[in-house]
């Protein structure tokens, strides 16, 4: 069966068509899902997260508030200056957690108002405040630095 | 001096740029041929130019002379010789002058091979190249200018970020620059068609070459970079979807979709307009990569310490290139001239689908880059997209793409037929499902998808193996015809069924990653973790002195059904003047996975925590890329790739048939 062009055109276009929503219909669900959001401490408590949902926190290290145990669990508090947010994980932390020091932290937040964090991040520069972190401080007025973040 | 001799040179390169840029574009556009050879000129004395300034840069690093800034900032006299020499691109400024250099390279490479090339043709690509290494240069001399000296002149330099003192900084930049800058050559390819309103085969056939060449390069580069990453940075992992990552795998996604559709045109001189929209797009996705890296837009593990005006001038660079090369496209493709036909049932038709699939999961990775950055911008929200959602869109896409890629490689051009190729692919068929189903029903434990995965790699190997063999044996042949025949075949072809198996290999390395063990704790000397198979035994922790840093370190014995299998070591170091220490994982290499420990603090009564992994077959990751890369090769000394060869072929005829 010979096809004319305007056939074979139609083919392709239609082929474009089921390759494109197949595309278009995972990105819209995974945008839906897969998505997740950050907050600082003020925001976290103003907001009603529903339990289990994934969400991203950060802020500075509250000084003294770090409590490591035998077993890999570590506590403790990240502040933007205005509200405190208990933490809690079991893992290592990177090289760069220090306490005052910015950190970003994965995970859910529990019924009694804990994060259960699993996963912590730093990043690889000494200078480096997340630019989330920076942004959340900013909205509290801490922190003073160039909008951007990532400072040089 | 040299210094000051190396930045008038650069100043020097930039004016060549500018004749290189303006003349042959004229000369072509007023059919002189004097004007059009002052292109090639002009490529080869600016590269002679970049290449001055930047050993003058480099001479400036091995000679620690402290009263260049760059050198100040970056280097240190105690520092080995090679990290001397590769800390150059260490930093935004040298790296930019890497990628001028290799930019005027690629341009000097066309102006020599391109002699057998239509001159017109020629003329115009040098000259857009001459526009794009123009606005590089004129980059890296008003925003970061490497040169600059300072004073007073300090006594020492302040040392190179540890994590950069590594072979991987040698080797992974310059590979991934080479690709990245080497799609520069199919945009000016393309543009200069465009200029020109004639694409043909003949065009396909000239820019085929250079595409597989970046190709090549790239998928290294990416490969090389993934490596270092997953050894230094002592996470364990070896892809992170961080935006940086990203950026350099959209234009290799884009890319490959070039290098197959050029095959296309030139076989079958079909799906031109496509052609020459990929390779506008695959060099506008190096910018905007360019463009994350540089503006500190993302934050990413790559960050330079970033600079406004560096970012709006990228910015400016991408808007023109991409926005001139697109607005060029809409108004001068229409006028070209339709191609070839084919069925859908054919290779043309699989090339297609394989450009669709591509282009789709190249679209999948740009939204999840940019929609944190958007939403940003419109909302205000601050969110993460991460591997969760490129596992969800980009991964199923390319599986997708994977299962049907033997069939398609099989296809016949022009016509192909369904059931033959599902006949050929039969056994390749059957045994990749086979292995799926006895690994499902043997290893218990580790995600369903580990086995399927594995299904796939095994069907992408054999799906290459049967095409080989269906090409090269006829019924009744004997053996030697046979292996005679399987040799006579088109290294392209060759190329092809190895960079594709190269995928499967890379693929079982990916789908075992499921059958990875983790474990972590903390250990007293003589106490064990286990990981699977093995464990690990704490022999000591200790302290030792190596050059310019103090480490930590923490030595294991691996221990295998209680013998002795290796010793890791994984430490702590802190290099002189810094604050904060690096991990520094310990690997042990057994068969074709790796034992990896990533220790994490050293107590006071001398126990560590570490976190412990075992890591079947991941070595296959990137074995996988380099048999991708070596496909590329093969393909790329192909008889046909040789740029010229053919119109100096036809060129010595029409000269033997008309003796002057």
């Amino acid at each position: 069966m010979a096809m004319t062009r305007k056939q074979r055109r139609l083919v392709t276009i239609g082929l474009a068509g089921i390759v494109l929503a197949i595309a278009a219909t995972l990105i819209l669900t995974a945008a839906k899902d897969k998505i997740v959001f950050f907050y600082g401490p003020t925001e976290l408590k103003t907001m009603a997260a529903s339990p289990g949902q994934r969400l991203r926190i950060g802020g500075l290290i509250e000084a003294g508030s770090l409590v490591k145990s035998d077993d890999l669990r570590v506590a403790f508090r990240v502040t933007d200056g205005t509200t405190v947010l208990a933490v809690a994980y079991r893992g290592l932390l990177p090289d760069l957690f220090r306490e005052g020091q910015g950190v970003v932290a994965e995970g859910v937040l529990e019924s009694d108002g804990t994060f259960r964090a699993d996963s912590v991040l730093a990043k690889h520069d000494e200078n480096y405040m997340p630019k989330e972190v920076a942004e959340a401080l900013r909205k509290q007025g801490v922190w003073k630095g160039q909008k951007n973040g990532a400072t040089p | 001096m040299t210094v000051e001799l190396g930045h008038y040179a650069l100043i020097l390169a930039l004016a060549l740029a500018f004749v290189q840029m303006t003349v042959p574009l004229w000369g072509s556009l007023a059919r002189d041929p004097a004007l059009m050879r002052v292109g090639r000129m002009a490529a080869w004395a600016s590269f002679g130019f970049v290449t001055f300034s930047y050993a003058a840069l480099t001479m400036a690093y091995v000679n620690s002379d402290f009263s260049v800034l760059n050198v100040v900032m970056n280097s240190h006299s105690a520092k080995p010789l090679i990290y001397k020499i590769s800390g150059v691109w260490s930093n935004h400024e040298g790296s930019m002058m890497l990628w001028v250099l290799i930019l005027v390279l690629f341009a000097a490479l066309v102006a020599w091979r391109g002699g057998g090339m239509p001159e017109r043709l020629l003329a115009s690509v040098l000259s857009v190249q001459g526009a794009i290494a123009f606005a590089f240069i004129l980059f890296v001399v008003v925003t970061s200018n490497p040169f600059e000296r300072v004073f007073p002149i300090p006594v020492e330099g302040q040392g190179l970020n540890p994590v950069l003192q590594d072979p991987g900084l040698a080797i992974h930049p310059p590979l991934l620059y080479l690709g990245y800058v080497g799609f520069s050559i199919a945009y000016s390819f393309a543009v200069g068609a465009l200029i020109h309103g004639r694409i043909d085969a003949v065009f396909a056939r000239f820019v085929r070459p250079w595409t597989l060449l970046a190709w090549l390069f790239l998928t290294l580069g990416i490969s090389m970079g993934s490596y270092w990453a997953y050894y230094e940075l002592g996470w364990g992992g070896w892809w992170f979807w961080d935006p940086v990552e990203n950026a350099s795998l959209m234009p290799w996604l884009m890319g490959t979709a070039l290098v197959h559709c050029t095959v296309v045109m030139e076989k079958r001189d079909a799906l031109k307009v496509w052609t020459i929209l990929l390779a506008i797009l695959t060099f506008s996705l190096s910018l905007l990569g360019a463009f994350i890296v540089r503006s500190g837009v993302l934050t990413s593990v790559h960050s330079f310490a970033s600079d406004p005006t560096r970012g709006v001038f990228i910015l400016g660079i991408l808007t023109f290139f991409v926005g001139g090369g697109l607005a060029l496209f809409a108004w001068r493709a229409p006028m070209l001239r339709q191609g070839g036909l084919f069925a859908a049932v054919s290779r043309e038709g699989a090339l297609i689908v394989n450009n669709l699939f591509l282009a789709a999961t190249c679209a999948a990775v740009l939204i999840g880059t940019l929609y944190p950055l958007a939403l940003e911008a419109i909302s205000g929200a601050a969110i993460s997209v991460g591997a969760p959602f490129f596992n969800a869109t980009a991964v199923p896409l390319v599986v997708m793409l994977l299962a049907f890629l033997p069939i398609g490689q099989t296809l016949a051009w022009k016509r192909g037929n369904l059931l033959g190729a599902a006949q050929r692919m039969m056994v390749a068929l059957g045994i990749s499902i086979l292995v799926s189903l006895v690994m499902l029903s043997m290893v218990h434990g580790g995600p369903v998808a580990a086995p399927l995965g594995v299904g796939l790699g095994a069907w992408l190997i054999l799906g290459s193996v049967s095409e080989i063999m269906s090409r090269s044996w006829r019924r009744g042949a004997t053996l030697r015809i046979f292996v005679a025949r399987a040799f006579g075949l088109p290294r392209a072809a060759w190329g092809a069924a190895l960079a594709h198996a190269g995928i499967g290999v890379t693929v079982i390395g990916i789908a075992a990653t499921g059958w990875g063990v983790e474990n972590l704790g903390v250990l007293k000397p003589g106490e064990r973790i286990e990981i699977g198979a093995y464990s690990l035994v704490l022999d000591k922790s200790f302290v030792r002195n190596g050059q310019g840093f103090r480490e930590d370190v923490a030595r294991f014995s691996v221990m295998e059904n209680g013998g002795f299998a290796g010793a890791v070591e994984t430490g702590k170091r802190v290099h002189a003047g810094r604050y904060m220490p690096t991990t520094e994982a310990g690997i042990l290499t057994l068969g074709l996975g790796q034992v990896y420990a990533s220790v994490n603090d050293f107590h006071a009564d001398g126990s560590v925590s570490l976190k412990a992994y075992w890591k079947p077959l991941v070595l296959l990751i990137w074995l996988g890329s380099l048999l991708m890369a070596a496909g590329g090769g093969l393909a790329l000394i192909d008889r046909r790739s040789r740029i010229g060869i053919v119109v100096r072929s036809k060129a010595a005829a029409l000269l033997a048939g008309r003796p002057a």
